[in-house]
């Protein structure tokens, strides 16, 4: 467990690195390094350059703007669960963040590593995904931004140009007293998901009138179950019509392996689910 | 009672009860170095000019080699030399140490795979190199060009070829007693199961380790970093590499972790070795977590074909069992022993009038498999606690009572089995099972938690409660040694056969000797695991220590005391018996004012041109050896309650008690940290870690994050319930070793309760057992 040999290279601006990126050969970007750095050792990873993103200046951060919080992508998740802003305005992603590793892993790990790293059962991918970000990517062509929806383009693969980087993270908050919840399943705490879940919900005059439902673990990237949001949009949130948007996790498509088949993807699926839709219901000020 | 098991009566026992430092809660006296990180730890040992040593390892689970390139490898800078099988052909395949099973010699691993690779993970080359990172670069570019065969994955299939001649079974261990046709005739009910247990071992927190070195100056060979059984693996060593067993010396620094994998002799251990004398410099291995997770010893995977015939009463007339061990790849050290200590200790606490089993010794395509804690028998411990349990639902028996009726009573002891293990006849030699049965329901609350049980059911909880009694084994002969000296400043030291796998062995041997001294513990300096400085040694492995060296400990102390007393009293012109020795002092026993001598003078006064020990043998000093020809047998009960979550299928275990008999606990506080660090890696095996394989024998369960052992987040609050209530007849001190009962019996109890949450009895057919399995059956219940 030694690495191969790479070069490292220490840039200090967004601009720098960048260059570096587009200029030299098999590059690999290093933000907190908890996926990195194992993959490095373990030789699964084979990069020539090694381009440390830990002290470029303007990657850290959390601001309010225009109704979303801008999250610079080398903000630590320690840093995120603890952001006063977090805590107020995403308290999904503060109640997802107690389950991202441990505490001694998010000293270091990065919100944008987590992204670009894109394991199909990353917390924060699925809150991402819940909360409809926007993401800042910047390349040789200047600053682009894109829907969460369409970064995932494979499997731990996502949709940024060999000589791009995320450079921040733009994520709409729902409305003071909006319901939450973001619930997972791993064999042991701290562990990657099996499969997760992350429900947001507001309520007006008894009925729903707005939710997301989002899962991790089953596919490459998240997945928004639109049909279950749609079917609970404008209902009185019953027991029952929480069953029913549930009971649409059996019929979705779910990895398959050894520890987790698919069928047994789709009954934690279901199970997380309306235990996230649930709880985010009570938080909400309602009751199934 | 047993003629081979009369008490030693011409040796002076300790007094049952608290001692005067035995028997206490005392801190641990090897922390110091550990606290500031000041430990010596196999990579903490390093040697100017020394080498790193990297393996090149199989990729396939099973191919025959035709070619091993290394051109592109020794090219790279600071290669110093690569060995492929043609390189040591001269070193013998590794050896195991002997049982009455016989024929075992063809199926050992060579030092490098000779013609075939038989699991992924098995050494095929080596590198030397100046620097680690070196050696790995240049250690990916050996090229290995093979011919891939059929994997052989599962020990209940078909036999296999092994090599031309040789099947994939080396033997077969038989046992058996009593009317065994008869009893099944006879029987009122018979119960037959069908029990696996999964692949796992023992993963230590420091992997293995080896720095060899080879002082020309001296020609002494000497291997660092080792650990539990220095001297079989010296003498090995020397043989295996054509020295003598003088000019090898081992040397074990602090060992994070045993639990049995650590410190048998590996490939790297002889590598290392040959290397050092070969290339004329140090040569340093520290093996990384990948290579230990398929290169380590692997252990328990079993499957058991059991049968029982019982009467009416629910007593157990007879047990037939078949049984399958998957030993992976070759015969390591352990030979057969796991396999034979299975079909010995099966029977455990229960009166057992005929008996019969076959356990199938086989080979597969996986990692080799030796000892893991408890080893056969938390395997047979779960097949028997599942057979009782299953006894229990067919009769309609309550759980609690079935085994009541099959307990052998206190007045049966010393019980013995026409049986063996590890090549000792098993002679049950005290115990009072039902009063520890007793002792651990109550303190459990058991009765009132069957009360709770059904209220949770009612309001909709998946709950349930079970448990599991084992006999445990400890004490293995067949000797061991301690030297105790004082010197001329009053220190105290104990030099013993034992090695440390940090289980408490200095404190441990510490207190016996204060005890019987009369000397502070804390100020007593434990040298073990050491060949230079004691001949002979068994090292630390089933649960002997404190039996074995604990015994010598106390024996070679209160000889030094007497020698001391002995000198003490012509000095101060009394009887010897009228003296006694308090922090090192030599006074009156009678505690009246009077002439006191301090041991250091004693000492002095025994040193060699002391004119008083002209003629004699001087030093204030004495070795004393410890015999036993029967192994001690603690014993216990696994209690727990666990919950499931209907949802996920995870079984979560809320409470546990683990009640264990040792005879004497020398320091509670250490027995506990025993106790309950085995209870950890028990839940380990019943519920999270497996080395899972594909169909083409790759490893599925290579880092940590496959390979899933329990965190503090999985731990149940856990109870520990320390008995003294059947001091070992065997031994001076009483003691039975603490080593392997908390892990013993966790799959049994486990596996129990969650029949009982399911409301299923026999649910659980197979260890860990995993979420989607227990999802499963709950949609098959409802």
């Amino acid at each position: 467990m030694k690495a191969a040999p790479f070069a490292y290279h220490d840039p200090r601006s967004i601009d720098e690195a960048l260059h570096l990126l587009a200029t030299l050969e098999n590059p690999r970007l290093l933000a907190g390094g908890q996926s990195l750095m194992p993959m490095l050792n373990m030789r699964v990873a084979f990069p020539d350059h090694v381009i440390d993103l830990n002290r470029v200046e303007g990657l850290e951060g959390v601001t309010e703007q225009d109704g979303a919080l801008r999250i610079g992508a080398m903000t630590r998740q320690r840093d995120l669960e603890e952001h006063p802003l977090t805590r107020a305005r995403l308290p999904l992603m503060t109640e997802a963040l107690t389950f991202v590793g441990h505490w001694q892993t998010r000293n270091r790990g990065t919100i944008g590593g987590s992204l670009c790293n894109l394991d199909p059962s990353a917390e924060l991918v699925a809150v991402a995904a819940a909360l409809d970000a926007v993401l800042e990517v910047r390349g040789p062509a200047g600053a682009r931004e894109l829907s969460i929806h369409d970064f995932p383009e494979g499997l731990m693969t996502p949709a940024l140009a060999p000589e791009e980087m995320l450079t921040a993270i733009r994520l709409p908050f729902w409305p003071a007293g909006h319901g939450y919840c973001f619930a997972e399943f791993a064999r042991r705490h701290g562990d990657y998901a099996i499969v997760s879940a992350a429900a947001l919900l507001m309520l007006e005059g008894g009925r729903v009138t707005r939710v997301s439902i989002t899962l991790g673990g089953v596919g490459a990237g998240p997945l928004r179950l639109r049909e279950a949001e749609a079917m609970l949009l404008g209902a009185v949130p019953s027991a029952e019509a929480i069953r029913g948007a549930a009971a649409h996790c059996e019929r979705i498509e779910a990895m398959s392996d050894p520890q987790a088949p698919a069928w047994y993807r789709r009954r934690l699926a279901a199970t997380l689910m309306r235990r996230a839709l649930e709880k985010a219901l009570a938080r909400a000020g309602g009751a199934a | 009672m047993t003629d081979a098991l009369a008490p030693v009566k011409e040796r002076p026992a300790l007094a049952r009860g608290p001692g005067k430092v035995v028997g206490h809660a005392v801190t641990r006296i090897e922390d110091g170095p550990l606290v500031r990180g000041e430990g010596l730890f196999a990579a903490d040992v390093n040697f100017p000019r020394q080498l790193h040593m990297r393996m090149v390892r199989a990729e396939l689970a099973h191919a025959r080699i035709l070619a091993v390139s290394t051109d592109a490898a020794r090219a790279m800078p600071g290669v110093v030399a690569i060995w492929t099988a043609e390189d040591v052909a001269d070193i013998p395949l590794i050896p195991f140490r002997a049982t009455k099973v016989r024929g075992l010699e063809p199926y050992c691993q060579p030092v490098l795979a000779r013609d075939r690779m038989r699991y992924v993970g098995e050494p095929v080359a080596v590198v030397f190199a100046d620097d680690p990172y070196r050696a790995e670069d240049a250690a990916e570019l050996v090229v290995v060009e093979a011919e891939e065969l059929s994997v052989l994955l599962d020990a209940t299939a078909p036999l296999g070829e092994f090599s031309p001649g040789q099947d994939t079974e080396p033997t077969i261990v038989r046992k058996a007693y009593g009317e065994i046709d008869a009893a099944f005739r006879d029987a009122h009910a018979v119960v037959e199961l069908e029990l696996s247990v999964g692949r796992h071992s023992g993963v230590p927190l420091e992997t293995r380790g080896a720095i060899a070195r080879y002082d020309a100056a001296h020609d002494v060979l000497e291997l660092h970093g080792t650990a539990k059984k220095q001297h079989w693996n010296r003498d090995e060593i020397a043989r295996l590499l054509g020295r003598p067993p003088q000019g090898v010396h081992l040397f074990e620094g602090h060992v994070g972790g045993g639990f049995g994998v650590r410190g048998e002799l590996y490939p790297e251990d002889l590598l290392v070795c040959a290397a050092a004398l070969r290339l004329r410099r140090p040569v340093k291995w520290i093996e990384d977590r990948r290579e230990h997770l398929v290169a380590t010893n692997h252990s328990r995977e079993q499957h058991h074909r059991i049968r029982a015939a019982v009467d009416a009463e629910g007593r157990l007339l007879g047990i037939d069992d078949v049984f399958f061990h998957d030993q992976g790849a070759y015969v390591r050290t352990h030979g057969a022993r796991v396999v034979d200590l299975a079909a010995g200790m099966l029977p455990g606490p229960y009166r057992l009038p005929a008996y019969r089993v076959a356990g199938h010794f086989r080979l597969t395509n996986k990692t080799p498999s030796a000892t893991y804690r408890a080893p056969g028998r938390f395997e047979t411990t779960f097949v028997r606690e599942r057979l009782m349990d299953a006894i229990a639902a067919r009769l309609g028996l309550d759980r609690v009572e079935v085994r009541r009726r099959n307990l052998v009573s206190a007045a049966e002891m010393p019980h013995a089995r026409p049986l063996d293990a590890l090549g000792t006849e098993i002679v049950l030699d005290s115990g009072d099972y039902e009063g520890l049965l007793d002792k651990a329901l109550s303190r459990f609350g058991w009765n009132a938690l069957q009360g709770e049980l059904a209220a949770r059911r009612a309001a909709g909880e998946c709950v349930g409660a079970g448990l599991a009694f084992f006999v445990e084994k400890s004490g293995l002969g067949p000797s061991d040694g301690v030297r105790v000296s004082v010197d001329a400043n009053g220190a105290v030291e104990l030099v013993s056969g034992a090695a440390s796998v940090g289980q408490g062995v200095e404190t441990a041997l510490a207190q016996i000797c204060a005890e019987a001294l009369g000397v502070d513990y804390a100020r007593i300096r434990v040298v073990r695991g050491r060949t230079d400085r004691i001949e002979f040694g068994n090292g630390a492995h089933a649960s002997r220590v404190t039996v074995m060296s604990g015994s010598a400990t106390w024996e070679a102390a209160l000889a030094v005391r007497a020698m001391a007393l002995d000198t003490a009293a012509t000095l101060l012109q009394l009887r010897p018996s009228d003296l006694t020795i308090r922090d090192g002092e030599v006074c009156r026993a009678d505690g009246l004012p009077g002439p006191s001598l301090a041991l250091a003078e004693v000492a002095r006064r025994m040193g060699p041109n002391s004119p008083a020990m002209r003629g004699r043998t001087p030093g204030l000093t004495a070795e004393k050896w410890f015999w036993s020809d029967h192994m001690a047998y603690p014993y216990g009960v696994h209690l727990v309650l666990v919950r499931i979550d209907r949802g996920t299928g995870q079984v979560v275990a809320e409470r546990y008690l683990v009640a264990n008999d040792i005879g004497r606990a020398i320091n509670p506080m250490l027995v506990e940290g025993q106790i309950v660090g085995g209870l950890a890696q028990g839940l380990g095996g019943a519920l999270l870690e497996e080395f899972r394989y594909d169909p083409s024998g790759q490893p599925l369960s290579t880092t940590f994050a496959d390979y899933l052992i329990p965190t503090i987040a999985e731990m149940p609050a856990a109870d520990v319930l320390i008995a003294e209530d059947a001091p070992s007849p065997l031994n001076p001190l009483g003691v039975k070793g603490a080593g392997e009962g908390g892990t013993n019996g966790v799959g049994a109890a486990i596996a129990a309760a969650v029949d009982d949450a399911l409301l299923r009895p026999g649910a659980v057919t197979a260890l860990p057992v995993v979420p989607a399995t227990v999802r499963r059956l709950l949609d098959t219940l409802a």
